[in-house]
């Protein structure tokens, strides 16, 4: 297709408006629960247009709500970080550790946020209120962590031979020879999965204060379902996806400031 | 007493040996230049001085002593330069000279960075990253990294064999003054005789592996320094490259080969158009194979 100006603009917005053509012709023809774009804004009106309004404990501006889900993913994140990575240096570095662990890695990885949240309230059981906290806490580090431990894994595994043996001659220390050679060499690799695992922590955030009830984006979302306020279903989800892109953006941008060579 | 020493060392990586029988020894001061065909085993064997590889049998001894693993006492300027990319120029540098000599004052350690990068010619580059340099000014880096850490030896492994041919003359140029500056203990890889010829004082040509071990060596007479235009008419300069090719040449005669090679032609028989149509049958697949055997002169 031929570039005209401002295609970079109009032709996404030709996209989005085609799909908000087939959303309302769906909730006027075969799913009538579904309710209408105009109907969706009017009830959402207050929600984006006051974003920190505080009215009630479930009732908020939606960045409000979405301010308190980014701070959990961002705790829970962290901690899948300060975890994974060394975990995915010893991976890659010894063939031993790989051998024991890889294994319980790989059952562990696929197994579902929804499986794991009942688990860490049940590890948090004795710490009353804060329960929920933590069991959240716990579930998005525990299913983000993966694509960090293994690309840092690949990534370490990937440093050239080349690289060592400069380390090697000049006898540095092991603890030069990480921070000097490993850790720079390995640092693309690792933000590929720093990247991915915020996608899932992101991801993971919305079931945990769904099946919590915790205020926040997710929570929102499945309170409005329950009483029956479908249009700030969607405004959620337009909501959640929005956050997911830019958060998405951001960590590429820092990915591409550390791709070396 | 010999400099470096190497004595009935042998290398193989599981299969036939890389290297067999090597001895060597090469004087302190002395330039030597190893010239052989690639896949000869000559990474492999700048490898064992170095110390980066540990000989099957035999025993590579520097001033004496046994080389048992890799050391800052012998520089190496690496074939594809192993510059860690994100390190700048002067930061290159500056980790072997931290490296080296910790007991230096931070100013000291400074200046020995800002010198070895003036000595290769670098210092409008001295901020840059490798990816914003030439191929010859990574090899510059390269060198002086080995430079500055004011080794004993310095190991160089084909370092110009990925130049084009005029960098590489400018470059020979620069270890040739590099080298009569501070006459240092060098053993050159090479693949290319003149290279060895304008730089060395001795050649000693490796012959074709598997199982390669060192020729006969030839000593360069060739007053210095050496100038490549005069070089070219220099009688004994033609002796000398004449004598190292002929050597290594005979070598490749005598590697000369036999390979069975299975050859799978096309799996139809064609039909012979000659014949008229009602006669001549349709084009047949015969699935055969037929085995060949070809003698490859190298």
């Amino acid at each position: 297709m031929k570039k005209f100006k401002l295609d970079w603009l109009i032709l996404p917005l030709v996209g989005i408006g085609l799909i908000v053509v087939f959303w309302a012709l769906s909730s006027v023809t075969w799913a009538t629960n579904l309710p209408s774009p105009l109907k969706t804004w009017q009830a959402s009106r207050d929600y984006v247009l006051e974003p920190f309004a505080k009215r009630g404990e479930m009732d908020q501006g939606i960045l409000r709500f979405t301010w308190y889900s980014l701070i959990l993913v961002a705790q829970g994140y962290a901690l899948a970080i300060v975890i994974g990575t060394p975990i995915g240096f010893f991976l890659g570095l010894s063939k031993t550790f790989t051998k024991i662990f890889d294994p319980i890695i790989q059952i562990l990885r696929p197994v579902s946020p929804l499986a794991w949240l009942p688990l860490g309230l049940v590890l948090f059981l004795n710490t009353g209120k804060q329960a929920g906290t933590f069991g959240a806490l716990f579930t998005i580090a525990i299913c983000s962590m993966w694509p960090t431990v293994l690309n840092t894994a690949v990534g370490v595994r990937a440093v050239p031979q080349d690289y060592l043996n400069v380390g090697r001659v000049l006898k540095l220390s092991r603890w030069k020879t990480l921070t000097k050679i490993l850790i720079p060499a390995t640092l693309p690799y690792m933000f590929t999965g720093f990247r991915l695992s915020l996608g899932i922590a992101w991801l993971v955030i919305v079931a945990a204060e769904m099946l919590t009830g915790r205020p926040g984006v997710g929570g929102f979302l499945w309170q409005e379902y329950n009483a029956l306020i479908y249009e700030h279903i969607i405004l959620s989800i337009v909501v959640i996806g929005l956050v997911g892109f830019v958060l998405d953006r951001l960590m590429s941008l820092l990915e591409a400031r550390f791709k070396t060579a | 007493m010999p400099f470096l020493e190497l004595t009935h060392v042998s290398k193989g990586f599981g299969g036939p040996a890389v290297l067999s029988d090597i001895n060597l020894s090469i004087e302190r001061g002395e330039f030597v230049a190893i010239v052989g065909y690639s896949g000869s085993g000559k990474t492999t064997l700048i490898s064992l001085i170095a110390g980066l590889q540990k000989p099957d049998t035999g025993t590579v001894k520097l001033n004496d002593l046994e080389i048992t693993e890799p050391g800052p006492d012998r520089g190496i300027v690496f074939q594809n330069y192993s510059l860690l990319p994100w390190l700048t120029v002067t930061e290159s540098i500056a980790l072997s000279v931290d490296q080296v000599f910790p007991n230096h004052a931070p100013e000291k350690r400074a200046e020995l960075v800002a010198k070895a990068v003036a000595t290769v010619n670098l210092v409008d580059h001295a901020q840059k990253l490798p990816r914003q340099l030439s191929g010859g000014q990574r090899q510059r880096v390269s060198v002086a990294r080995a430079l500055a850490m004011d080794p004993q030896i310095l190991l160089l492994d084909e370092p110009l064999s990925a130049l084009d041919a005029l960098t590489r003359a400018t470059l020979q140029d620069e270890i040739e003054r590099i080298w009569e500056a501070d006459k240092k203990t060098v053993v050159l890889i090479t693949n290319d005789v003149d290279e060895a010829l304008l730089l060395a004082d001795r050649i000693i040509p490796l012959t074709p592996g598997p199982g390669a071990t060192l020729g006969e060596s030839v000593t360069v007479t060739l007053a210095r320094p050496r100038e490549r235009k005069a070089l070219n008419h220099n009688p004994e300069f033609k002796r000398l490259r004449a004598l190292v090719t002929n050597q290594l040449l005979g070598y490749g005669a005598r590697r000369r080969s036999t390979v069975t090679k299975k050859l799978i032609l096309p799996d139809i028989l064609p039909e012979d158009l000659d014949l008229p149509r009602t006669t001549r049958r349709r084009p047949l697949r015969p699935n055969e194979a037929k085995a060949e055997q070809i003698t490859i002169s190298a």
